[in-house]
């Protein structure tokens, strides 16, 4: 504790993921130090103590001496075999998962993340955990890379679309701890954020039933459930903002200028056209840029989401 | 010896051996390769190794500026989180073109085919490259890759970082990814024939008496670096190919859509530029080996040490590109073997850092500006160096990986090490190059300047890195703003440099003085012409009879060359030479 560089390092949140990490992060900067001042100081002290004198300056003939090639070669050797070492053991425990970790799936797309719990729940860009389990998240993307990342616990993989990947940490407090993606993945790469929210295990079973079996209500209620679920709301806005796509304020049934200079009426089979293959009919003064929903969303779900489209005004 | 039982009629030639006479540069020369041929279509269609050197120099200062201009505008954007005065979209397309300009059109040309181009055939005592019409082509490939990285620009540019990963690349409808891949498939065609043109030159040009023992550390870094350009890039070529079907044909490679693998691409990716980043790096070693020992009036300590540890790198330099990708999914195996020879491989880099040190000892040192860039570049590169043992440990760099962290450790490297090195070995070889001398008080303000505006630049990005903020990010959480906008002061102080050096450097070339053939009293034969050089060079062969740094032996016996006259003669007079040059060396070594 209380190490030389952990100031560089931000709080750390699950010490069975990050501890062997911060460890090795103070070893190698204080060992690089020692010899860096080293090298910095004979630099100097050369430089000044062996200053020209005059151009007709004699300098005797050294070419090397294997002594000390190969002490400077078998120490950072060795160093470095320590390194390896460290970095290795540490490393094959972030890969390995605890047995009777709690699973959570993840799916990362353009630009949010869907989180999918075992009972149905679902939430966007936040992932709730009890505290005090090692919780292991099972992660996929439906487009792009993506690559989750969340300093505090110091675990980072990449989202692969048809590939699932995983990381595994276990929060020792309860709170918040930030989500980035860090693997380039187009114009909102920088707001694809989200939340860890560490709740005590009562209060997470308590939230977890609460949302059991994902969105319910009212078609338009779910139809409202689902558009925040999907993430639409990262580039469409509700109320009449412009993102990085069309505002969904008061689109139903009117007209729509298109890209290619064609006009159309926004009706029930030009939303769902453009949720499943959106690269068809682009709107004027937007990019396509919007990743196809097709295989992610069922035709009951894109119906209550017309259905609530229609009420917002 | 070995030499002289290859040709027949050696007997006869030995028993009398030519006399060498010694060869003073001039003072002012009146002809040189500046007078020599006169007016843009010369230069345009010349075949001189110091004019396309000195094209290529001027491209990459073009290019540099650019990219340079674009990172002030990058920080700019980046002094407050969202907007500052740019939109999303364009700044991911400028940290893209930021990027790309700075790797494929600044960093891998700036030391081999600028200096290295009007360096290398002087150290060597040769006239020429090997292959000059050649030469000039490759020059042509790498202004014709470049016209099609703009003409991606007037395609929609293109925003997929300068690593092009896929599916992100080959989703996005932007036909200015295909302008700019094919810009740099092209590219890699100059490159692979700048290596193709070294490694004969460093093999059959060398002047008599230079045996691979008396070869200058320059040559040894470039000869290693060529030798990667010419196995490394064609990888690039393949994989920018397979891009270009998979975007254009829909054939499935690495889309996953199409049934392709993306990790896969970003193996073919790394294969070549891991290599590359050396491409970049050893020939910046070349360089201080060669400053360090004119300005202690030295021999290099460890000249083997130096030499090997080389071509260690360029070979191990292969084997370690997965390091890339210790958080993408590849196997775990592979994962653990290229944490560990990416470990192997900073032992050589190390090794050179102590030989150059101990150089210094018992020297004669002086502290002129190529010498203070010698300085910066191992305080800079040093640290590049051990952020890239932290990144190397796998553990940590699960941590690290794509965040400032790893900003700040390749600008180290690239910027505290290549550019610097370049500048350097600019500053070196200037008064050869021009025959002028710069304003030296000035130079050495600039330096400072850029010392400390690159580390109030890079230092903060460790900091915020480690702290967690991801790289290629637009927008950011409040908590980094103070590390963003130190950044950002810094990297106008690291521009008020750069501008101090073009004035000074445009002034020399009006009104700077005359340098005269050799102001460092160097013992390298590139210095032992006149300045500027004449068209082939010197004016006589050259003989060598001592190492390039045997500052012991005095400076007569660097001035020696057989009068041929531009010719080399019949080949006996070139047998002849090498017979004297050898014997001549036992006869000082005894």
């Amino acid at each position: 504790m209380g190490r030389l560089f952990d100031f560089m390092l931000p709080e750390n949140k699950s010490p069975l993921t990050a501890d062997s990490t911060d460890l090795l992060f103070n070893f190698i900067n204080e060992t690089s130090l020692v010899i860096f001042l080293g090298v910095i100081f004979a630099m100097t002290y050369f430089a000044i103590r062996y200053r020209r004198k005059s151009e007709d300056d004699k300098t005797p003939l050294i070419t090397h001496n294997n002594t000390l090639e190969i002490t400077w070669s078998v120490i950072p050797l060795l160093l470095t075999f320590v390194v390896f070492g460290l970095g290795y053991s540490g490393w094959l425990n972030l890969k390995t998962v605890p047995n009777d970790a709690y699973e959570i799936q993840v799916t990362g797309f353009k630009w949010s993340w869907n989180i999918n719990y075992e009972n149905g729940a679902q939430t966007i860009n936040e992932i709730h955990v009890p505290k005090g389990v090692p919780i292991k998240l099972v992660m996929t993307s439906s487009d792009v890379l993506h690559s989750f990342f969340v300093p505090e616990y110091r675990v980072k993989h990449d989202v692969i679309p048809n590939r699932y990947t995983y990381v595994w940490f276990q929060p020792e407090e309860t709170g918040e701890s930030q989500i980035f993606c860090t693997e380039y993945c187009g114009s909102s790469h920088s707001n694809m954020l989200a939340k860890v929210i560490v709740h005590e295990p009562e209060d997470f079973q308590t939230w977890l039933d609460e949302n059991a079996g994902g969105p319910t209500g009212s078609p338009i209620e779910q139809g409202q459930q689902l558009v925040t679920l999907q993430g639409c709301q990262a580039c469409h806005s509700v109320d009449g903002t412009e993102i990085i796509g069309p505002s969904f304020k008061g689109i139903w049934n009117r007209e729509r200028k298109l890209a290619d200079g064609n006009t159309i009426i926004i009706d029930e089979n030009y939303i769902r056209e453009s949720i499943l293959y959106p690269g068809e009919k682009i709107a004027e003064g937007y990019q396509n840029v919007m990743s196809p929903y097709e295989g992610r969303i069922n035709d009951e779900e894109i119906t209550k989401i017309i259905e609530y489209l229609k009420t917002i005004d | 010896m070995a030499s002289l039982s290859k040709t027949e009629n050696t007997a006869q030639i030995t028993p009398k051996k030519l006399k060498v006479k010694r060869f003073v540069p001039l003072e002012n020369p009146i002809n040189t390769y500046l007078t020599d041929e006169k007016g843009i279509w010369a230069w345009l269609t010349t075949v001189d190794h110091k004019k396309i050197g000195l094209m290529y120099l001027g491209a990459v200062a073009f290019f540099f500026a650019l990219a340079g201009f674009l990172a002030i505008a990058l920080r700019t954007e980046l002094w407050t989180p969202a907007k500052t005065f740019i939109e999303a979209d364009t700044y991911n397309q400028l940290f893209t073109l930021h990027g790309a300009m700075m790797v494929f059109f600044v960093l891998v040309p700036s030391i081999p085919a600028a200096l290295g181009n009007f360096i290398l055939p002087m150290q060597l005592g040769a006239k020429d490259v090997a292959f000059p019409r050649l030469n000039l082509a490759s020059f042509y490939i790498y202004a014709f890759g470049a016209i099609f990285t703009f003409l991606s620009l007037a395609n929609n540019g293109f925003d997929t970082g300068w690593t092009f990963y896929t599916p992100y690349s080959s989703d996005t409808n932007s036909a200015g990814i295909i302008w700019v891949t094919l810009g740099v498939f092209i590219l890699g065609f100059s490159s692979i024939l700048t290596g193709t043109n070294f490694i004969t030159t460093i093999h059959k040009l060398r002047a008599p008496g230079i045996s691979w023992d008396r070869l200058p550390l320059n040559v040894w870094a470039l000869y290693a670096t060529s030798i990667i350009q010419v196995l490394a890039t064609p990888v690039l070529a393949i994989t920018i190919l397979l891009l270009a079907m998979e975007n254009i044909l829909d054939i499935g490679i690495f889309d996953p859509a199409l049934g392709g693998d993306p990790v896969l691409y970003q193996h073919f990716f790394w294969f070549y530029s891991h290599p590359a980043v050396y491409i970049m790096i050893v020939p910046g070693f070349g360089i201080i080996s060669e400053v360090i020992t004119t300005f202690s009036k030295k021999t290099i300590f460890g000249y083997w040490a130096i030499a090997l540890s080389s071509l260690a790198i360029a070979f191990i330099g292969f084997l370690v590109w997965g390091h890339h990708m210790f958080t993408s999914g590849q196997s775990a195996v592979a994962t653990t073997i290229f944490s560990f020879l990416t470990f192997l491989v900073g032992i050589p880099t190390g090794i050179k850092i102590f030989n150059w040190v101990a150089t210094l000892y018992r020297g004669s040192i002086s502290m002129k500006t190529p010498m203070l860039y010698v300085f910066i570049f191992i305080f800079l590169f040093s640290i590049g160096g051990f952020t890239g043992i932290m990144l190397g440990a796998l553990s940590v760099d699960i941590h690290l990986h794509d965040t400032y962290y790893v900003v700040a450790h390749f600008h180290y490297v690239m910027m505290g090490g290549t550019l610097i090195a370049l500048l350097a070995g600019l500053h070196y070889w200037w008064p050869k190059m021009t025959g002028k001398m710069y304003n030296e008080p000035l130079a050495k303000t600039a330096a400072i300047f850029i010392f400390i505006g690159f580390n109030v630049t890079f230092l903060p990005q460790f900091i915020m890195g480690a702290q967690g903020m991801p790289r290629r990010y637009y927008n950011y959480i409040d908590q980094f703003t103070p590390f963003h906008q130190t950044s950002t002061i810094g990297s106008y102080i690291l521009a008020v440099g750069f501008l101090v050096i073009l004035f000074y450097l445009v002034h020399s070339l009006i009104k700077g003085q005359k340098a005269g053939p050799n102001p460092w009293n160097s013992r390298g034969l590139e210095w032992q012409s006149n300045s500027p050089p004449d068209f082939h060079n010197f004016s006589h062969t050259p003989v060598v009879i001592h190492g390039p740094y045997d500052y012991h032996q005095p400076m007569e016996e660097f001035q020696l060359g057989l009068a041929v006259d531009h010719e080399y003669g019949d080949e006996q007079d070139k047998v002849a030479a090498e017979a004297h040059a050898s014997s001549a060396t036992e006869t000082t070594e005894a």
